[in-house]
């Protein structure tokens, strides 16, 4: 066994608002191995988002990481400075975002684009960094990489815009790829296009990612693993087959059943009772207890994540582990 | 059944046209290469939905479906073509009765953040409309109120708030509150449940379908989402590029689809089911809806495509009792 690529320990991100302190991140521990797709799963507002951020050094004021360790290749990220961490952005880890808008400079050609990453972590001349463009765009599937390098990103129709944003994020064969709903915006027969992509890119560079996403179908074909995250904590993580099969955690029981394609038809869906809490004013104990079908006086004491299964963890004190009640 | 269905569109089009501006009809004069640009948002399309049914509307971006539903709502009036409602020409009535007509079929949108006002409280969103088309007294308004609210599954102890008090979920139920509230008998549904979350997506699809029974509601629901619609629908109708490409009952459409476009569809779609797997591909994109292909709008993506779909458009006709397809394969 090798190290893993990436080791999330006890990650605590913090916001300092008027309103009190938001813990958008309380406590998270995962890892991603070499060459693995990590699934991080979760609603509006269950830090999925800002766990990926803390990773990638994203979170601006008045948010900041109060705590835990990110461990990338042995090195502390949550430790690092600002300058050294700019070496390692873009370069060793890359982040997809969901809006590509949001990578690409509208007013710039994407060769110039391009060519200025490159540049930034490689001593290289233009034109090397051109060829490096050019193989990159290529390589995510883009017809034509020569004359696409002269358009601008508006001239790039939303699943094309997202490929070239893509191969921005793999220009310098980064060890890791935080990718954030980088195909919620996209149609489904592109969306296939760009994880049949994603998957082959994986499977021959040894790149490891962690795909943040709210959609279970989509990690369900595409992770290794899963991490499944409510109200700032993850609830339940396990490999993708076993949490999809037998959850642990009644939060990712009722996830699963209510997605429709789970249920039979014209019957009502599995739904999960109430909403969300707000991160300022969680319950006291179980984050989900409010709308848990199982909870009891117990749920009162928070539940610490614990080794259920073997290779199975989950944060409940009532889980679900009769095989008949699988989802 | 012999009754009239309660919709029925031939030959539905709906064309969008930029004129030019005066630089360029004088650019246009001075012979450059410059031309109207005319979308074909919806290109002769014919649907029936009969009562009681809920009809899935399914396609990508840019096939029409939002502007068609939007034309079966009345707030978009169509290029060609006609709608009947109950076997009448909707252009045929007028004054008080084309009003009557139109308040039986009303829209619930996407996001619930945009279609509300956000300067109007919850009561006055819901009850306007009633009030203004003289449903009620001035006396029942309380009451009335109270009970569309209770009945989209809001508090009415909520009812003097505004839009940006409730959260997302909330807010699509007092869009559908308000769709209600004029005691429609059709509703058009454009990607109601796409902005929610899964667990509030099924609470909101669990409502839509308790109110279909409770009101005796037929349902025109359009998404992008496949397996919401497979859920709910009785009948699926894909579109793509403006065309209807197949037509079927749900079962016939996600077992044995016809059409090469519903095959890749269903192909791409992830599934909960599908662990590790390679995802299959559609090759190429989808066209620009201003410059479509000719023939068949999806024979650069087809692989099964032969000649004769670069030049012929296929036409819409019965393959087997109760499913129709656009494809010439079907005619070998």
């Amino acid at each position: 066994m090798t190290a893993p690529t990436l080791e999330v320990r006890n990650l605590q991100t913090y916001f300092f608002t008027r309103a009190g302190v938001v813990k958008a991140v309380d406590g998270v521990s995962f890892s991603v191995g070499r060459g693995k797709v990590m699934g991080l799963v979760g609603e509006s507002g269950s830090g999925k988002t800002v766990t990926g951020f803390s990773i990638i050094g994203l979170v601006d004021p008045p948010g900041r990481i109060a705590g835990g360790s990110i461990l990338f290749q042995g090195r502390d990220l949550a430790k690092l400075s600002e300058e050294e961490m700019r070496d390692l952005r873009g370069n060793r880890i890359a982040m997809i975002f969901q809006d590509p808008m949001m990578t690409l400079n509208p007013v710039l050609r994407i060769d110039t684009q391009m060519i200025e990453t490159v540049k930034a972590h490689k001593k290289v001349s233009t034109e090397e960094a051109r060829q490096r463009a050019r193989d990159t765009l290529g390589m995510v599937g883009i017809p034509s990489p020569d004359e696409r390098l002269k358009a601008y990103p508006h001239q790039f129709s939303g699943g094309m815009r997202q490929r070239v944003a893509i191969a921005i994020a793999l220009l310098h064969e980064p060890q890791l790829i935080v990718a954030d709903e980088p195909t919620t915006a996209l149609d489904v027969t592109i969306q296939g296009q760009i994880l049949a992509e994603v998957q082959k890119l994986c499977a021959t560079t040894g790149t490891s990612m962690i795909w943040i996403t709210h959609d279970l179908s989509v990690v369900a074909g595409l992770a290794d693993d899963i991490a499944v995250m409510y109200a700032g904590r993850i609830v339940e993580k396990g490999a993708v087959s076993e949490v999809l099969d037998k959850p642990l955690h009644p939060y990712t029981h009722g996830l699963i059943g209510s997605v429709p394609s789970r249920n039979k038809r014209g019957e009502a869906l599995r739904q999960i009772p109430g909403m969300t809490p707000s991160l300022l004013n969680l319950p006291l104990g179980c984050a989900f207890r409010a709308r848990c079908p199982r909870a009891s006086e117990a749920c009162i004491a928070e539940p610490i994540m614990a080794e259920i299964l073997p290779g199975r963890e989950a944060r409940c004190i009532h889980p679900h582990l009769d095989a008949s009640e699988a989802a | 059944m012999n009754a009239a269905p309660m919709l029925e569109l031939r030959d539905i089009t709906r064309r969008f046209e930029k004129k030019l501006d005066f630089a360029g009809r004088i650019a246009q004069r001075l012979g450059a290469p410059v031309r109207e640009e005319i979308v074909h948002a919806v290109d002769r399309v014919n649907l029936t939905v009969r009562k009681g049914e809920v009809v899935g509307l399914v396609g990508e971006s840019g096939c029409g479906k939002s502007t068609l539903g939007r034309m079966v709502a009345g707030i978009l009036p169509p290029t060609e073509g006609t709608i009947l409602r109950d076997g009448t020409d909707i252009k045929a009535l007028t004054g008080a009765e084309a009003r009557q007509m139109k308040l039986r079929t009303q829209m619930i949108f996407q996001d619930p953040y945009a279609s509300l006002n956000p300067r109007m409280r919850v009561q006055d969103i819901v009850g306007e409309a009633p009030r203004v088309h003289g449903l009620l007294e001035g006396a029942a308004f309380d009451d009335y109120v109270d009970e569309q609210m209770r009945r989209a599954g809001l508090d009415p102890g909520f009812k003097r708030r505004y839009p940006h008090q409730f959260s997302g979920g909330q807010r699509q139920r007092i869009g559908i509150a308000r769709a209600l509230a004029v005691r429609p008998d059709f509703i058009v549904c454009d990607e109601a449940v796409a902005a929610l979350d899964v667990s509030i997506q099924a609470q909101i699809l669990n409502l839509f379908m308790r109110l279909r029974k409770e009101l005796d509601l037929t349902y025109l629901f359009i998404s992008h989402d496949l397996g919401v619609v497979e859920h709910l629908s009785d009948r699926v109708v894909i579109m793509y590029l403006g065309r209807v490409v197949e037509e079927a009952d749900t079962e016939t459409v996600f077992r044995r689809p016809n059409h090469p476009y519903t095959r890749s569809l269903l192909d791409s779609v992830p599934r909960i089911e599908n662990r590790k797997r390679a995802f299959s591909v559609v090759k190429g994109e989808i066209p620009s809806p201003l410059n479509p292909p000719a023939g068949c709008h999806f024979h650069p993506r087809c692989p099964l495509a032969m000649e004769r779909c670069r030049v012929e458009v296929p036409k819409l006709r019965e393959i087997a009792p109760g499913q129709r397809s656009a494809c010439h394969l079907n005619d070998q």
